[in-house]
This record gives C-alpha cells, structure tokens and sequence, in this order.
C-alpha cells in the first residue's frame, strides 16, 4: 500500500482508561514540550447521582481531522495535512496568528513559546522510524491504539470494525480522527 | 536545537548555511516541503537499562541519555515488571534526577535545635567523620541498639548491611506497620506465604475480580495495573467495595459503596452464602484446608441480611455479588490489598479475604493468586557479626505482638521517648523515608527526635524529616548510581540491575558508597569487602554464570517459566504449621486471639463528623514526589472530597477552600472541596502526601494538605502492632 493512501487514526478504549496520565507525561518527554503546555490531556466524564453513578475516562489530543478546520484556516500553510492524513504544523511558516486555534473544535492547539503553534503530531517522527506514538507505547492499560485504518489487518481497523465507537464533537463536520471505544 | 522562524532570520547566511546543509535542510531552505516532520530529538545517545525508583515496585526502565543529560525515560521491553510501559512516576523519574532542590553538599548543623534547619554544608569527610564518631560513642555509651535504622526503598539494603556491622537489629520500615504488613500476616496465617511485593496475582487470567478499597488505577503498580487491564479487555466482571466512586468502580460492573470500617460484615456475609449454598471449591477445601467445620459454624449466624444492617450493602447485592464471585472460581481473585492499616483488625480482616479466596480455591491457581518464583544470586561472603543483638524494643513494655514479623516503626520512635520501650534509643539513621509524613502523629514522632544524640539522614530530596537531622547525607538518584542485585519474586525468574545512566550530580554520591565509607570508619571494613558496587554486582553475576556483558546492555537475565500454578502443573504446598490452609488458625487461638475473624462494630463519627479517609493519586508515590516538578505538571495539589449533597447542605461549593478539623482540635492546611456525588455522605477522602512544610522543597511547599497531621489517633493491631489510621474523625470548616 503506498503511504498517500494510510489513514492514520488512533482509539481510545474507554472502558481500560483509568486515568493515570502516563500518556501526557511520556508526550511531554517525547516531544520536549515546554513546562505548562501538554499536547494530549485527560477527560473525566462522571455521571449520575450517588450512588448510581457511571464513568468515562479519555485520554484526548488532535483529532487529525480529515476537513480539517485549521488547515482550511490557517493564512500561511503552516497548518497542512502530512503523511497519513496527519495534521502537522510548519514551524517556520507559522507566524503564531492563532487562527487555527480559534478554528479547532477541540481546544487542541496551543501557542509555544518559541512562537509557533504546537499541537499533536501523532509523533509522525516516531511513526516514520516504525515506532508507535509516546503515548501509545507508554500506556499501562494498552488503552491507546495507533494504525492505518486504511489497513484491514490493522489493529486500530479491527478495534473499529468490533467495537461501538463515537467521536467528540461529530456535528463539527471535521471528520475527526481519534475513536473512543466504548 | 529547535530554531524558532524569528531566529530563523536573525541568525543570517553562513552559520545557517552550514547548519542547515548539515542537517539535510539545505535542499528546502525555509522548510516549505510539507512532508519534513520536526523531530524533537530527544533520543539519546546511548540507552541505559536501570529499574525505576520513583515507587517500590521495580520497573525495568531505558533511560536516554544525550549529551550527558536524560532526556526521556521509558519502559524497558526486557523487563517482565514494565513489559515496555510505564506509569507516570516512572515516566517523570527525570523530574527528580533534575530536581533544583535536590540536596548538594553533606550539611551539618552545628548550632539550633533539631528542626531549626541552621545547617552548614561541610565536606564528606567532615560529614562522615561526624557521624562514626557520634555512632560510635553512642555504641560504647548504651550499646549498638540504642542506634535504630528506618529504611524505604532499594538502596537501604547497604545501610542494613551497616547496621547488621555495627550490632543493631532495629531496622524497621513503615511500608510495614504502616502499610501493608497486616496483608502478610494475614495471609501467611492462612497460607502460610505472605503476598509480597509485587503481589503474586494472576490478575490478567481472573474471570472476575474484587476490590476491597483497592484503588487500582489510582495506586499506579504497573503491572498490576496492566494485568487488570488486560483483563477487563478479556471481559472479566469488577466488584468494587470502597465508601468512594473509585476509578477502578467506573470499570465495574457492582459498585458496593460500603460504609467504612465494615468490610469483615460484607466478607463473612458473602463467605455465608458461598458455603451455604455450596458454591466453594469443596475438592480444594477437602484436599488442602483443616477448619472448615469451624468456619461454617462461624458464618451460621453472618447472614446478608446482618450484614446489610453493619455496611448498608442491600443483602440482595451481597447474594448476587457473592454468586458472581464464587461463579468464576478459581479465576475469581478477592484482591488482597496492598496499604491495609485502616482499623486496628487488619490482620483479621485481611484473614478474612484470605480465607474468602481459600473458598474459591484460588491460591495456586491460574486468574487467582501464583506461587511466586524468584532467581538468586550468589551473596558476597560478610563475618558473622560478633555482637548478638537485644530484641527490638517496639512495642510499649509489658506488649507483645505475637505475628509481627518486621521491625515496628513508630514502635521504634515511641521508644525513643525515655522509658517508653526495654530501652532508649539515641540514634537515628534515617534512609529516604520521610517519617514526619509515612509515621501517624507527627507531633510525637518531632518530640521523639528531640530525646536523640544524633540523627543522620540519607536522602536525596531535602524532605521534612531531613531538616530534623544532625547530618545530612545527599544520596544521588537511582539514576546515578548502582544498586545491590537481588531477586524478585515473581510469576518467572529475573534479574535485574540498577546501573547508573549519568554520573552523580553536585556532590550527591550513592547510598552504597556512604555506607561503606561509615563501615570503614566504625571499624567494619570487611563487612564491604569490594571497592565499588558496581563490580560487586558484576563479580556476582559473573559468578552465578551469567553473561554480564549481556545483563548491562539489556539490563536484565530473565530464567526459564516455571509452573506457577496448579494448572501449569505445580503441586501446592503450605508453609502453615498444619501443612494445609489453616481456615481457622489455631496459631492465632494460641495467641489469645480469635481463631476466625470476628466482625467489630467500628467507632462511629459524632455528629457533623465525618470519617477521614485517604489514597493515592496515579502521577504521585505520597510524599516522595510531590516536589517532582514534571509529574506535577499534571498533579500539583490534593483536594477534599465531600459528598455533594453534603456539601450543598453546608453551603459548600467545589473550588472553596476548606479546612479540616480533627476530633483533637488539629487543623489541616486550607485546601480546595471538591464537592462530589463519588463519595457517601459520612466521610471525606484526600491524597496522602501533600502539604509539605519543609522549606527547602520550595515546589511542594504549601501545596495541599497533610492528613499525617490530622492523624492524632491510630488504632493497633493486636496480631501484628499495625497501627490502623482510618480511625480519625474530622469536620469541614470554610477556610
């Protein structure tokens, strides 16, 4: 298969996540991401009243969406779709306007202090050596997943096809990219 | 080296030039090609295996090291503890490796009390000098064992080495009666082994799995943690027995919110209606246990519905639950707990899950609990010392605590109150455990260290406990030094190293090296026959045959599996005096206590009380980390869980600082409430380790609140002097 056609996606299985923030720890190491500013964080979503109460966790980040609003936003083309349909942002074309960040649904972007804006990259570096992203290869729970979903003999594409999944924020349009499995 | 676009311009043509046709930039000069991926460039230069220190558990860990500074640590593959992954302790280990305030140079305090902190930094040897010299006139004045050592994690193995040198036995720890030594002697009562750490559970093969205030998820063992995760994605059924919405009741399918204390009701009323209704494993009762006509007899009476009206668990719930658990068996683990000082019968309620778990016929068996394996080598020969020690005097005069096992902690700092115990104790050597924080009554332990000629603390960070100290040693981190090699009991043979990645900083210098330096001056020189550990270690593995070329590069030997249980094979065995599975124990009927666990009604809060109750937090190993700038970055304070109707009936809000009041007039530090429908009305919950006064750990100063503090009461196990700390009682007052 050749690389224009991966579909990089990831899932998030709910029902192992506990919480624990390795995933944004390992991220932050990986990525050398300034103290203060994290590009993956956690959600936890109680419901009911005591004692009948429910609880999801999820650990999330940018959503690589496929109509992408901060490409289609962003003056400079820093903002662009790479490899896999990853959402990457060009250092240095990015002259920090922010108006990706006003774009995203998903509260994913952040400006670095270095002056650029910073967000997820699927650790696309890490991807292209054949390792998996920081945070999918440190997570205890294995609630994180990483593949093509373009691939059907890849794992995140079974997990698809075998679990109830939904996306944050479907009404965006943006064609989300981060499954949560629950 | 990340070049922002502004230094981009500034910097001009020919360095740039030059930088850039190096790193293969010159063929896109602004970076236009879309498909370059910025790289972070945080892979090191050389990977080091290790294993992990931030908590006790012993994560095989890779540190990556790059010009000289660990940029990223992650989980070692090799390793069976991390198989390749970590939690977020281990993850921030360089949060501490580069904390700022870290101790630098040996202090001594030549003027000031104990506490005032008016230290001067000396050097080693002024430091050492000091210390042999104050040890060795405490020895000639009241004997070695007037010298207690109080010791948590890997590293203290040389300091016992020391101890056992200089002729005392007083080596305690709190991760004992403080933590989870009722669990050991409970289940070595009745199996005859006690769990260990890491605990022998085959969590990933369990069918169905019960907590019993087991926070897992939020008590980050690795292993374990990934064991109950696979499991959960294999479909194992969750019970959850905990007074608070844990994460790990998220994950389940009961959530049994039992009022505190209660839990030998729930487990003597869930063991009625197994055997009642026949659901035991009756072969593996008939086969490996004696007292099963005894216990029967005991549960005739603890019925659902006499259960129902101690824990407020509807007696429909505890037989569905109890039908569901005894419905997997043997794969149905009654988890057994890990911190377990909670209310004084410890060792009977631990007991009581020993016994529920012999009822599943779980112990030995696959998705129950393994029979642990461990890979051993060869010890460096050391002479037999040639003074025999007093006992330790840690019980108060006149006590006997049949079961215990290890030394008691704050039994050991009770005697150190004049006439407390059989004797005084006038030193200290306290290895990297905080004792005003890991100690209940910290007031009492403060007022124990002012009776002491000398108190040497081996530490890396400048903890509270530090600042009480006539001499400070600064040990460096486990990622600076090496470690003794010894084993690990677990489901397969291992073992595995600590070696250092970077070499110390400041003058920090490794535990092994400030032991040996003390030995030799007290005169024990041959009880370290070696001049580096690091060669020790190796020599050692040498000689057990190992290729230790191999073992440094991928920092562990790993042994051929073994069975474990009986489905791969083993037959089971009992270490009891019975050979079999004491059900009911007559070696606690010889003590004078009660054979089986008896239910004791727990004192109950007055009104407007409500019971104070504590845990974990996953990015935080209690107090030892919440200094770690990195890891608190995602956790940086604790907060006071109060139910929300509780609090809405106070006029309380979630975000308001709040102040708890304990039943003796101690007041915590103002904190936020975090008003919450995920806990019952009658107790409130923080994390344990926040609210550091010590000075020098400028980060953590300040942040949150000490429950230690409002720990003025405890109640004790008679089994094993475990002091029970869920037994104080507090109101909620705006701040």
């Amino acid at each position: 298969m050749s690389a224009a056609a991966k579909r990089y996606v990831m899932t998030v299985d709910t029902r192992l996540c506990v919480g624990c923030k390795a995933c944004v720890l390992a991220c932050k190491a990986e990525n050398a991401v300034p103290d203060g500013f994290c590009r993956d964080w956690i959600v936890e979503d109680v419901r009911g009243e005591f004692p009948r109460l429910s609880a999801e966790i999820r650990s999330e980040r940018c959503n690589h969406c496929t109509a992408a609003p901060c490409v289609k936003n962003c003056p400079t083309g820093a903002s662009h779709v790479n490899e896999g349909g990853v959402v990457l942002v060009t250092h240095n074309k990015c002259s920090g306007c922010k108006a990706c960040i006003a774009a995203c649904p998903y509260d994913a972007r952040f400006v670095h202090p270095a002056g650029y804006v910073d967000k997820c990259t699927f650790c696309l570096h890490r991807v292209r050596k054949g390792l998996q992203p920081a945070c999918v290869s440190v997570c205890p729970t294995g609630t994180l997943v990483f593949g093509d979903a373009g691939d059907p003999s890849s794992e995140v594409r079974q997990k698809l096809d075998t679990r109830r999944s939904k996306v944050n924020h479907p009404e965006s349009g943006a064609g989300p990219n981060v499954y949560f499995l629950t | 080296m990340a070049t922002t676009r502004r230094d981009f311009i500034r910097i001009g043509g020919a360095s740039l030039g030059a930088a850039a046709f190096g790193s293969g930039l010159f063929t896109n000069w602004w970076g236009l090609d879309p498909d370059r991926v910025h790289d972070p460039a945080t892979d090191g230069d050389r990977v080091v295996p290790t294993f992990c220190e931030l908590c006790f558990w012993k994560c095989g860990v890779l540190a990556h090291v790059k010009n000289g500074r660990v940029t990223k640590i992650v989980g070692n593959p090799e390793h069976p503890l991390s198989r390749g992954r970590l939690c977020p302790r281990g993850t921030g280990g360089t949060g501490l490796l580069y904390d700022p305030d870290r101790l630098k140079k040996p202090l001594l305090r030549r003027r000031g009390k104990r506490g005032e902190q008016t230290f001067e930094e000396v050097s080693w040897d002024a430091a050492l000098d000091f210390t042999a010299g104050k040890l060795e006139e405490i020895r000639r004045k009241y004997g070695p064992e007037a010298v207690a050592l109080f010791s948590h994690g890997y590293g203290g193995s040389f300091f016992k080495t020391l101890m056992t040198a200089y002729g005392s036995n007083n080596i305690a720890a709190p991760s004992y009666a403080q933590c989870r030594g009722a669990r050991e002697v409970g289940f070595q009562l009745t199996f005859g082994s006690p769990v260990g750490s890491p605990e022998n559970l085959d969590l990933s093969n369990s069918r169905v799995i019960t907590l019993i205030g087991s926070h897992l998820g939020e008590n980050m063992h690795n292993t374990q943690v990934q064991d109950f995760a696979l499991a959960l994605s294999r479909g194992a059924q969750v019970v959850v027995v905990d007074p608070r919405f844990s994460t790990a009741a998220g994950k389940a399918r009961y959530w049994l919110p039992i009022k505190p204390g209660t839990d030998i009701a729930l487990l003597l009323a869930w063991m009625h209606v197994i055997v009642e209704e026949g659901l035991y494993d009756r072969d593996y009762i008939e086969k490996y246990a004696t007292g099963f006509g005894e216990l029967k007899a005991h549960l005739a009476d603890k019925t659902p519905e006499w259960a129902f009206t101690e824990t407020t668990i509807a007696p429909e719930t505890i037989v569905e639950t109890a039908r569901l658990i005894a419905g997997a068996r043997p794969a149905s683990l009654v988890h057994p707990g890990r911190h377990v000082a909670w209310y004084g019968d410890d060792t009977q309620r631990t007991r009581a899950i020993a016994i529920l778990n012999a009822l599943l016929g779980s112990w030995g068996r696959r998705g129950g609990f393994f029979i642990p394996v461990s890979m051993n080598v060869p010890k460096v020969p050391t002479p037999v010392p040639a003074h025999k020690p007093r006992p330790a005097p840690d019980a108060p005069k006149g006590t006997v605590y049949p079961f215990a096992d290890e030394v008691l902690a704050h039994g050991l700092c009770d005697a150190t109150i004049p006439g407390t115990g059989a004797y005084d104790f006038k030193g200290w050597i306290v290895y990297g455990t905080n004792l005003i924080q890991a100690l209940p009554e910290p007031a009492k332990t403060v007022r124990a260290i002012q009776n002491l000629d000398l108190l040497v603390a081996i530490d890396v960070l400048p903890a509270e406990i530090v600042g009480y100290a006539d001499v400070v040693l600064p040990e460096c981190t486990y990622l600076e030094r090496w470690d003794d090699v010894g084993p690990t009991p677990w489901r397969e043979p291992f073992l595995a190293i600590r070696q250092p990645a970077v070499p110390p900083l400041y003058e920090s210098k490794p535990g092994w090296w400030i032991a040996r330096e003390l030995a030799k001056r007290l005169g024990h020189a041959d009880f370290f026959p070696w001049d580096d550990a690091g060669q020790m270690v190796e020599a050692r593995l040498a000689k057990a045959g190992h290729d230790v070329a191999r073992i440094k590069a991928s920092g562990i030997v790993r042994g051929k599996p073994v069975p474990v249980t009986t489905e791969d094979g083993l037959e089971l065995s009992f270490k009891t005096p019975s050979g079999k599975i004491e059900l009911s124990s007559a070696q606690m009927a010889a003590a004078g206590l009660p054979p089986l666990p008896p239910y004791t009604r727990p004192e109950e809060p007055a009104s407007g009380q409500f019971r104070l109750l504590y845990g974990r937090t996953p990015a935080h190993t209690f107090g030892r980390t919440t200094n770690n700038r990195f890891l608190s970055q995602v956790t940086s304070g604790n907060e006071v869980w109060v139910n929300a109707r509780v609090a809405m009936e106070k006029g309380l809000s979630s975000g308001e600082k709040v102040v708890l009041v304990n039943q003796d007039g101690v007041r915590s530090e103002p904190v936020p409430l975090k008003a919450t429908q995920r806990i019952r009305p009658d107790c409130v919950f923080v994390v344990h380790g926040y609210g550091h006064t010590s000075p020098r750990l400028q980060f953590a100063k300040g942040r949150g609140l000490d429950d230690a503090k409002l720990m003025t009461r405890t109640k004790v196990d008679p089994a094993m002097g475990g002091t029970g700390m869920n037994v104080n009682f507090v109101t909620v007052e705006k701040a």
